[in-house]
């Protein structure tokens, strides 16, 4: 298998970008990343795209080639694919670029994930959002996506101790990430009580624990890290890559309050990169609620099973922390565009490790983690990076 | 929300709380599955259907305030995780029941209810709902 560099990164705003159609965010994304990368359209190979619900978010299916044909590829004729699996469609859309570069099929790969959420009602947003849990056998019982994340806030507090406070200080950590990035969704800083004093959602949790809706595209461009000088000063190697899947409904699972997906996939990227834990100075986790970023940075290996919320709370999660966690602001702050977030972890990880993240920088940066979930936990896709 | 004819194929687990039994690791499933997830292919010809009492325990819950659809949002309801008395958990709502007497581990059964209605003048969905079980002395 040949070694993979990130070579270009690209990314729009999140948030409510009403003026902007789902292609125009797609491109814009697409072009930032090309540009980045300081390579001219007809030497791309092929293109990936990690979007989850075109067809029920905006009645647009065959996403892979609409983006090529905007992106002007379509007189290139090169190869354009979707890639879905929920809220992890980014990831895996950056894990077959991967493997499409890793393998010698393609030099040149452009992945993009774009998701267009604010076109539709709220309550239309959540239904599709909970059919990436089983709908047959949850959501039409009456469970909505939150609400299976608050069955496992609530056991994690009744097992592990975790407090209603330490969930508060993940959205508390996150948006002062976020207050510090330019491209957040939520640039405000909030404290405890704001958290703790938000309506309910489902509870324990409440709207500041949830991640928001949000439009939103991010792109990489990936080659062989032996062409890679070539067009950077600085590569980023992708060193791990992971993916593992589990049990689509929550109840089914081995324990609720471990995602063995995430242990998995974890293992696997690690075994790949030859690297431990305490080698990781970053990772952007996959906090679509405040319970998911405690479960992550256990089952990722960064704190034992029960310690995270304690973790978060002593500030050992923070940017000057000795794991930096979501320092984009995460899905909580940064927002979270389903198909998009994948990819704009990966973009958080390269500006770190490149040096270039402003005021937000995490210290002598030199390897950094992503960590994407589909559903509660049926799909995990974890890539590690290395600066080159 | 489901199709009707989507729905009626859950109808008889749905109402009758059928799953499976494994006979070659004994472990029970529900809903029924073609293939035993611990056994593989040495479950083939080893799974028959298991009626399942619907009692069990609260493994976890949460009141829900923003539901699915502009109905449920007008009321909280009760949704939990239940670990049946036969090993496995499935989830859904509680009704006949105030959040503050809901505890992890408090016994509860299943009845059958309303889920949902498709449209106003439409199909009316039936499934599990569970209530709370009560100590004989009250
Ligand atoms: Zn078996």
């Amino acid at each position: 298998m040949r070694r993979v560099a990130v070579i270009g990164v690209g990314d729009t705003k999140f948030g409510e970008l009403w003026d902007a159609s789902f292609r125009d965010i797609g491109i814009r994304a697409g072009l930032a990343a090309v540009e980045d990368a300081k390579i001219s359209a007809e030497m791309i190979d092929a293109v990936f795209v990690g979007n989850m619900s075109a067809g029920r978010f905006i009645e647009q299916e065959h996403i892979g080639a609409l983006i090529a044909d905007y992106a002007g590829l379509a007189r290139d004729h090169i190869p354009a694919t979707r890639v879905e699996a929920a809220g992890a469609s980014g990831g895996l859309a950056l894990r077959q670029g991967f493997m499409a570069v890793a393998s010698g099929l393609h030099d040149i790969v452009v992945v993009g994930g774009a998701e267009k959420m604010m076109d539709v009602s709220d309550i239309a947003s959540s239904m599709i959002q909970s059919s990436a849990s089983d709908q047959e056998w949850e959501t039409e019982l009456g469970a909505t996506f939150a609400s299976l994340h608050a069955l496992i806030a609530r056991r994690h507090m009744h097992e592990y101790g975790t407090t209603r406070e330490q969930l508060a200080d993940v959205a508390v950590k996150n948006h002062k990430n976020g207050s510090l990035n330019p491209k957040a969704q939520f640039q405000r800083e909030i404290n405890r009580d704001v958290v703790l004093r938000s309506p309910l959602v489902a509870d324990p949790l409440r709207v500041f624990d949830c991640s928001p809706s949000s439009d939103g595209a991010a792109a990489v461009v990936l080659c062989p890290l032996d062409d890679a000088k070539k067009y950077v000063e600085t590569p980023v190697e992708i060193i791990g890559s992971g993916q593992a899947s589990d049990t689509l409904a929550l109840h089914h699972r081995r324990d609720i309050l471990t995602m063995d997906a995430t242990r998995i996939a974890a293992k696997k990227a690690f075994k790949r990169a030859g690297l431990e834990q305490k080698d990781v100075q970053l990772a952007e986790v996959h906090d679509n609620f405040t319970i998911s970023e405690i479960l992550a940075i256990e089952d990722l290996g960064f704190f034992k099973k029960g310690e995270g919320g304690k973790a978060t709370e002593d500030g050992r999660t923070a940017l000057d922390g000795e794991i930096a966690i979501n320092t984009s602001g995460g899905l909580k702050a940064r927002g979270d565009p389903i198909g998009a977030t994948g990819l704009a972890q990966a973009v958080e990880v390269v500006t770190q490790l490149r040096g270039v993240a402003g005021k937000r920088q995490v210290k002598d940066a030199s390897v950094g983690l992503t960590h994407n979930v589909g559903g509660t936990g049926a799909t995990v896709i974890v890539h590690i990076f290395r600066r080159s | 929300m489901a199709t009707a004819p989507r729905f009626w194929r859950q109808n008889p687990s749905r109402y009758n709380l059928i799953g499976i039994k494994c006979n070659s690791c004994g472990k029970n499933y529900f809903p029924p599955r073609a293939i035993c997830p611990v056994c593989h292919r040495k479950s083939v010809g080893k799974i028959e259907p298991l009626k399942f009492k619907g009692e069990g325990a609260i493994f976890s819950f949460s009141e829900v305030h923003e539901g699915i659809d502009e109905k449920a949002t007008l009321k909280p309801y009760l949704v939990a995780m239940v670990e049946l008395d036969e090993g496995p958990k499935i989830t859904g709502q509680v009704i006949d029941c105030d959040a503050c007497d809901l505890k992890i581990g408090a016994r509860v059964r299943t009845v059958l209810r309303k889920l949902s209605e498709e449209g106003s003048a439409g199909v009316i969905h039936y499934g599990y709902k569970f209530v709370p079980v009560r100590d004989k002395k009250e």
